[in-house]
């Protein structure tokens, strides 16, 4: 089962994030969620890291480099987006141009919110993550291919990797139910019947 | 799996179905919206004309934007004003009761839930916020939710979620003098990492949570998440009942209630997934020394050295950003700015144990010093205690109730790299609103402390000596 908003894979060239516990303050510090909508979002991405006082370009960061300029998946290490659970973290993600961020573990909340706005996140074994954060520094031109039924990530034409994809996210992706409103929404009498019992909502 | 616990017994009584996903769909018995994390889901209701599905569930407050200097209107960041105007609009037009600054119950969201008696044993609790954990302390299942399942909830009153595994956490034993709730959950997440709790529900139990205060639990529960769990919890006994009854929000018969709740608590056969026990005798004073929670030791304690900890990686970046030394004592770090308050450390006992210490005292000349009520309630209960005069006589500011500098969205933040003293929740880089304003985390009485001496300080030397 399948439509329009069904993701079967992810391709593109990637670029690595690394450090672990990255928290969603430094996806987007606090004071950049002053906003009434999600629209700016990509520009703050990582901002304070990024840029300097001056609100200039640093250079030693990935995502202000020539070469990663066009990559669609993140490579991040452990735990990333721990912390707040603001969506303005993955929305400056998504708004950014990231359909996909691979890494060692995922935060919950982050990994949830991410999964509710089309963003798939995989897990790698660290020593395939190591081994794929060399190859994209050696070639960041290198396209790589996440299939999402077969969990696989496919680097250039001869290298394979297998990737954990939470099977209820896998399978959202897959249907293109990943935004559940619509679900959620055909269950009302039973929304109902639940309510009506329990104790709590006739207090 | 998991049976027989208060987080089983209330994801049953919650659930509506089973998804395709696998996920299962739970009723949310409680919905509470800020500012900050709900604009974008109310425009979505309206952009398609729906309703707020369960209004009489749903209450609003606004918490992370708001000054705490002054709080006429319009506020003077016009970013700040545009929030609070379209959270009075939204509430106004999806008919969500509001408590603002009028009604003398504004505060941190996770303040006044429980301060109102909303917040009640055997209830989903879900909120635009990752600190919503905190209301697990009354026996409920309370999580951090985003922007999108905020309009979920707001549109259904329900949401998909992942059934999590279960930890017990228990702490037997007793607190020494000095020692306080914050101190236990600094423990417990320097024991088990920042990612420890992935994938866990944390239910706290054994003689330490008996003899908790609901302040203490709620504490602990806040900072679940730091450790990597969405949710935390505590079997609800008598203190919690005594808490709730004649609030505002309680059941109108206590009796049925707690009737009710003893049936949700977990039994004593319940079978966890996995088990932590700790000595509360040994826990000492805690604090953090790197950029995240768990990098947190006793303060008698010196610095790790490189080689010596888990996770080598994190631990450089974090002397790289702190510009502390490997070997260096704890109590040698001086601090530039003290702040008492958030939704960990903002109520009314986390006052009375700071002011305990600042009594007849002057802070150190250096040191910058700020206490923020966690609500207009806690506020005005300091004030008829007489604990303002005292944060003021010793140099400490005495402002209005907000968020503030836990994470710096209002006009109180770090300026440069200082280092603050904090009550708060998050040592992250950046977290405090300088990118390089340094952050160490510990219970109000040590950010007196700390205050006073204008260096960290061991609070139980404090308290002997007085």
């Amino acid at each position: 089962m399948g439509n329009a908003l069904s993701i079967g894979s992810v391709s593109g060239t990637a670029v690595p994030i690394l450090g672990n516990d990255v928290d969603t303050d430094r996806i987007v510090p606090a004071r950049y969620l002053k906003e009434i909508t999600f629209d700016q979002m990509g520009d703050y991405l990582f901002y304070d890291a990024r840029y300097d006082e001056g609100h200039n370009p640093r250079e030693d960061h990935p995502l202000n480099q020539d070469q990663y300029q066009s990559a669609s998946i993140m490579l991040v290490e452990k735990n990333f987006g721990c912390g707040s659970s603001r969506e303005h973290a993955p929305q400056a993600i998504k708004r950014a141009g990231f359909e996909a961020i691979i890494g060692e573990s995922f935060a919950e909340i982050f990994s949830g919110n991410c999964k509710n706005l089309g963003i798939v996140t995989g897990g790698l074994s660290r020593d395939h993550l190591d081994q794929l954060i060399q190859r994209v520094k050696q070639s960041p031109s290198l396209t790589l291919r996440l299939d999402i039924e077969s969990s696989v990530l496919k680097l250039g034409e001869d290298v394979s990797f297998p990737v954990s994809i939470k099977s209820s996210h896998q399978k959202a992706f897959l249907d293109g139910t990943w935004d559940e409103l619509a679900l959620l929404k055909l269950n009302d009498n039973k929304i109902k019947a639940v309510a009506n019992d329990l104790p709590y909502f006739h207090w | 799996m998991s049976t027989g616990t208060l987080y089983d017994k209330i994801w049953d009584s919650h659930k509506v179905t089973t998804l395709p996903s696998g996920m299962d769909q739970l009723l949310i018995g409680l919905h509470m919206v800020h500012e900050v994390t709900s604009p974008q889901a109310f425009s979505s209701l309206r952009e398609r004309q729906q309703v707020v599905r369960y209004p009489n569930r749903t209450f609003a407050t606004m918490d992370h934007i708001v000054p705490t200097d002054s709080i006429s209107r319009p506020f003077a960041d016009p970013q700040a004003e545009l929030m609070a105007s379209t959270l009075e609009k939204n509430t106004k037009d999806f008919g969500v009761p509001l408590f603002d600054f009028s009604t003398g119950k504004q505060g941190i969201v996770h303040m006044i839930g429980p301060e109102l008696g909303l917040t009640q044993p055997g209830m989903t609790i879900a909120c635009g916020d990752s600190h919503t954990s905190t209301h697990g302390a009354f026996g409920s299942l309370a999580f951090g939710i985003g922007t999108t399942e905020v309009r979920n909830v707001l549109e259904t009153q329900t949401l998909a979620l992942s059934r999590l595994k279960v930890r017990r956490i228990v702490v037997n034993g007793s607190l020494r003098p000095g020692v306080y709730a914050k101190d236990v959950i600094l423990r417990i997440i320097a024991e088990l990492g920042v990612k420890g709790g992935l994938g866990y529900a944390y239910e706290y139990a054994g003689n330490v949570f008996d003899q908790m205060s609901m302040e203490g639990r709620m504490t602990v529960c806040n900072m679940s998440i730091e450790g990597g769990a969405r949710i935390g919890y505590v079997n609800p006994d008598q203190t919690t009942y005594n808490y709730i009854k004649g609030r505002e929000y309680a059941p109108k018969s206590m009796d049925q209630a707690m009737a009710y709740w003893e049936t949700i608590c977990s039994d004593a056969d319940a079978q966890y997934d996995d088990e932590l026990i700790i000595d509360g005798d040994t826990i000492e004073p805690m604090v953090t020394w790197g950029i995240n929670p768990g990098q947190a030791l006793g303060v008698s304690s010196t610095l790790p050295f490189l080689d010596q900890v888990s996770d080598e990686q994190t631990a450089r970046e974090a002397f790289g950003f702190m510009a502390f030394d490997e070997g260096q004592s704890i109590e040698s770090i001086p601090i530039d700015v003290a702040f008492i308050g958030s939704c960990t450390n903002g109520r009314i006992s986390d006052l009375r144990e700071a002011a305990e210490i600042l009594k007849g005292k002057r802070i150190h000349p250096d040191v910058k010093a700020m206490v923020v009520p966690g609500s207009q309630q806690v506020l005005k209960q300091a004030e008829s205690e007489g604990l303002d005069q005292i944060f003021k006589a010793a140099g400490v500011q005495w402002r209005n109730a907000g968020c503030s500098m836990c994470l710096a969205m209002n006009p109180d933040r770090l300026e440069g790299n200082q280092i603050c003293a904090s009550s708060s929740n998050r040592n992250f880089i950046g977290r405090q609103g300088s990118p390089n304003g340094r952050t160490l985390l510990m219970s109000p009485a040590m950010v007196a402390t700390a205050a006073l001496h204008g260096h960290v300080f061991d609070v139980r030397k404090e308290l002997n000596h007085g």
